[in-house]
């Protein structure tokens, strides 16, 4: 059983485990329909912020349950309240059937490396066991960590069950929409003057094969996902060729907000706190124990992301310099 | 396109005009390869060669922007004379190389180059494009600490190097101590009001050594705008054990200067008097990781801005550890903070090594006490010794 395939990376799980012929029978559970086709899929109307989510495990003798229904925009969740609801409650609900349910044998959560935060005394790189130093009070961080804290509560009541949670930096490729796909697709890039965040970022192909990795393979435990080597944001927008603005740090929540309402961009205040400082997760043990090799490095995945975008004002500018420089010279 | 590819200057176009015809060097060239003086402008012309060189692109836009070229060729197809004198009113000595700029003239430059930078002055302008290019297409390596090694060879370090050798006039021994391959812990005392004695330290390493030093700065550093960002990208990370560990199990040379912010504001009275060593932290990363301690004393950042008082309650109000008043600093505005040209010794003393403790050696703390006073001790006695070899504080 899958959860929130009625987004995109939900789905291409869903359909990606459907795929597999050692899977029997997969079932994609969401509150609306699903925009993208769901293959083999077989989709449940079924919220799992309801008790009747129980139910549906019951009735259908679910085995594995694989949540990826953590929302990270509150936009397309209809707010920030609704988006808490669907992150915490619903994982609440569907971790309170699960536990009801002798016949779920294994749990794989799809959570995020904002459990760490971003902040000035972070360490340089974060392994599984470190606590966060900074942590927002709101937005996806927040709820990323209750989530992570409902899980082990979880897998210490259910001893039986293998508990596989999946913490993965920012997706990114050409098929992705996320906030932080969004930020680089911006015409004019806006960074916090005089910071300069590293980032890692995990294609969207190696996430769902990790999800799917996770699946069919038992590894219990909590891994950190992303792919390998670091960009500095300055490095990623120059890059994609696009112009930055660099705004002091007090203005950076109006200009989210002036972002927001111009429908380009959701942003958060943990997400500009990640821009600001950055975070840098130590992916040893997703080769050592977890056993996955992603396919792409992050500056591969960026690459990809990048040619998706087409070219950024930047890069048409100096091109036509060059080119005019070129005429120039015969 | 390839990293560090030095394109050599003008190789990719024909001399002559840039009209497109084949033609022979303008006037203007010839006239220039006699003795040719023509430096500003050139950088300009150069960047828009070495960009043209690199490009795939330009093929299919060419034809897109004829005005300006042909423009450009109808004046010096008239007589590079006409058009140069006319632009010559303005700037009289200059005529080469504005005629250079006009015509595009780059076998003329690429002498003009020859002869102000010597012989390998064009594949040092060549490399530094490159340099240039790198940085604008974000084509360049950060490692996960956000350690920047092309901007800090290319630009952070040379930036520092007149600094240390000419106002300073750092004096180094011992660099012998400091191991070739494998990781060392460099442990230093600070001092300074400002923390300029691990910038240079930064940069005796990397030049006598040629391997990068990594340091290790408080949280104040990363918080702080610009300084933050740059100590990321010159090699910095934060003090705590993970990084520290990590770094060393990396083989890197790192350095670190445990006194911290007691050391770095202490009053000019307590110059040389070394502030306890934190909690040896740094002694238990080195015993983990078995990598030798090389202590290092530095004589003379005390002297840079003499630190005779505190505005407390400011320094409170920012939150910053202290708010320094020198004999210049607030009273001469930004004038104050250029520091003293004091007489600088750095000496790296004998390694300390920590290899044969036993194990679980880092989580006794009496044995890590002991190794940081030792630390301490040897790096006491030596700045002693090595103030008394200095003469004077500036000389």
């Amino acid at each position: 059983m899958v959860t929130g395939v009625s987004r995109d990376a939900g789905a291409r799980c869903a359909r990606r485990l459907a795929d597999d012929p050692s899977i029997g029978t997969v079932l994609g559970i969401d509150v609306v329909p699903p925009r993208a086709e769901l293959g083999r899929v077989r989709f449940v109307r079924a919220d799992i912020r309801n008790p009747v989510i129980a139910k549906v495990i019951a009735a259908e003798g679910v085995d594995t349950v694989v949540h990826t229904g953590v929302v990270a925009t509150p936009g397309s969740a209809g707010g920030r309240s609704s988006m808490k609801e669907i992150n915490v409650i619903g994982t609440m609900q569907l971790l309170a059937a699960c536990q009801k349910a002798p016949g779920v044998a294994k749990l794989v959560v799809k959570s995020s490396t904002t459990v760490y935060g971003a902040g000035p005394r972070d360490p340089a790189m974060f392994t599984e066991e470190m606590a966060p130093r900074a942590i927002a009070q709101t937005g996806l961080s927040k709820d990323a960590v209750e989530v992570e804290g409902y899980v082990r509560g979880f897998a210490r009541r259910r001893p039986d069950v293998c508990v596989t949670t999946l913490r993965m930096a920012n997706w990114i490729g050409p098929k992705t929409d996320s906030p932080m796909t969004r930020y680089f697709g911006l015409p004019v890039v806006p960074t916090v003057f005089g910071y300069d965040a590293r980032l890692q970022f995990l294609h969207e192909d190696d996430g769902i094969e990790a999800i799917h990795h996770a699946t069919v393979n038992e590894i219990p435990g909590t891994f950190n996902l992303a792919g390998d080597g670091v960009l500095a944001l300055s490095q990623a927008i120059r890059r994609l060729g696009r112009p930055v603005v660099r705004l002091p740090s007090f203005t950076a929540s109006s200009t989210a907000a002036a972002v927001r309402r111009a429908r380009l961009a959701d942003f958060s205040p943990d997400q500009i706190t990640f821009l600001t400082y950055g975070r840098v997760v130590d992916t040893t043990r997703m080769r050592s124990d977890f056993g996955f090799e992603p396919q792409f490095t992050t500056a591969e995945a960026f690459e990809e992301f990048r040619q998706s975008l087409g070219p950024g004002a930047a890069t048409q500018v100096t091109s036509l310099l060059t080119s005019g420089l070129g005429a120039f010279r015969g | 396109m390839a990293d560090a590819e030095v394109i050599p200057i003008g190789s990719g176009g024909r001399p002559g005009r840039g009209s497109g015809r084949r033609t022979t060097p303008s006037a203007a060239a010839r006239a220039l390869a006699g003795p040719g003086n023509g430096k500003p402008k050139k950088p300009k012309v150069k960047t828009a060669d070495s960009k043209a060189s690199g490009t795939s692109g330009t093929d299919e836009t060419v034809t897109q922007l004829p005005s300006d070229a042909v423009s450009g060729a109808r004046v010096t197809e008239d007589g590079s004379t006409r058009s140069s004198s006319t632009r010559t009113e303005s700037r009289g000595p200059d005529l080469g190389a504005l005629a250079g700029l006009a015509g595009l003239d780059f076998a003329a430059l690429e002498k003009a180059a020859r002869d102000l930078f010597g012989a390998d002055g064009e594949r040092r302008i060549a490399e530094w494009f490159a340099f240039l290019r790198r940085r604008l297409t974000g084509e360049y390596e950060v490692d996960e600490f956000g350690f920047d090694s092309d901007l800090t060879d290319q630009i952070l370090l040379p930036l520092l190097r007149p600094l240390a050798e000419k106002w300073f006039r750092v004096e180094v021994r011992g660099v012998e101590n400091i191991p070739e391959t494998g990781s060392a812990l460099i442990v230093a005392n600070h001092s300074g009001t400002m923390p300029l004695d691990g910038l240079i330290t930064q940069l005796i390493v990397a030049d006598h050594t040629n391997r990068p030093l990594r340091t290790l700065a408080a949280d104040l550093v990363f918080r702080t705008p610009f300084v933050g960002e740059w100590s990321r990208k010159g090699g910095a990370t934060l003090a705590n054990n993970d990084d520290a560990e990590r770094l060393l199990r990396q083989g890197n040379l790192v350095g670190v200067w445990p006194e911290g912010f007691k050391g770095l504001g202490k009053p000019f009275s307590e110059r040389y008097k070394l502030q306890r060593f934190g909690r040896g932290g740094f002694v238990s990363a080195a015993m983990r990781t078995g990598v030798p301690i090389v202590p290092c004393s530095i004589v003379g950042a005390e002297e840079i801005y003499p630190l005779v008082g505190n505005l407390s309650s400011l320094a409170r109000l920012m939150g910053v550890p202290y708010v320094p008043v020198t004999p210049f600093f607030p009273l001469l505005g930004p004038l104050g903070l250029i520091p003293l040209p004091s007489k600088w010794l750095i000496e790296f003393g004998e390694p300390i090594r920590t290899d044969e403790f036993p194990d679980g050696a880092a989580d006794d703390p009496m044995l890590v006490f002991n190794v940081t006073d030792q630390v301490r001790e040897t790096i006491q006695q030596t700045l002693y010794t090595l103030l008394v070899q200095r003469r004077s504080v500036f000389f």
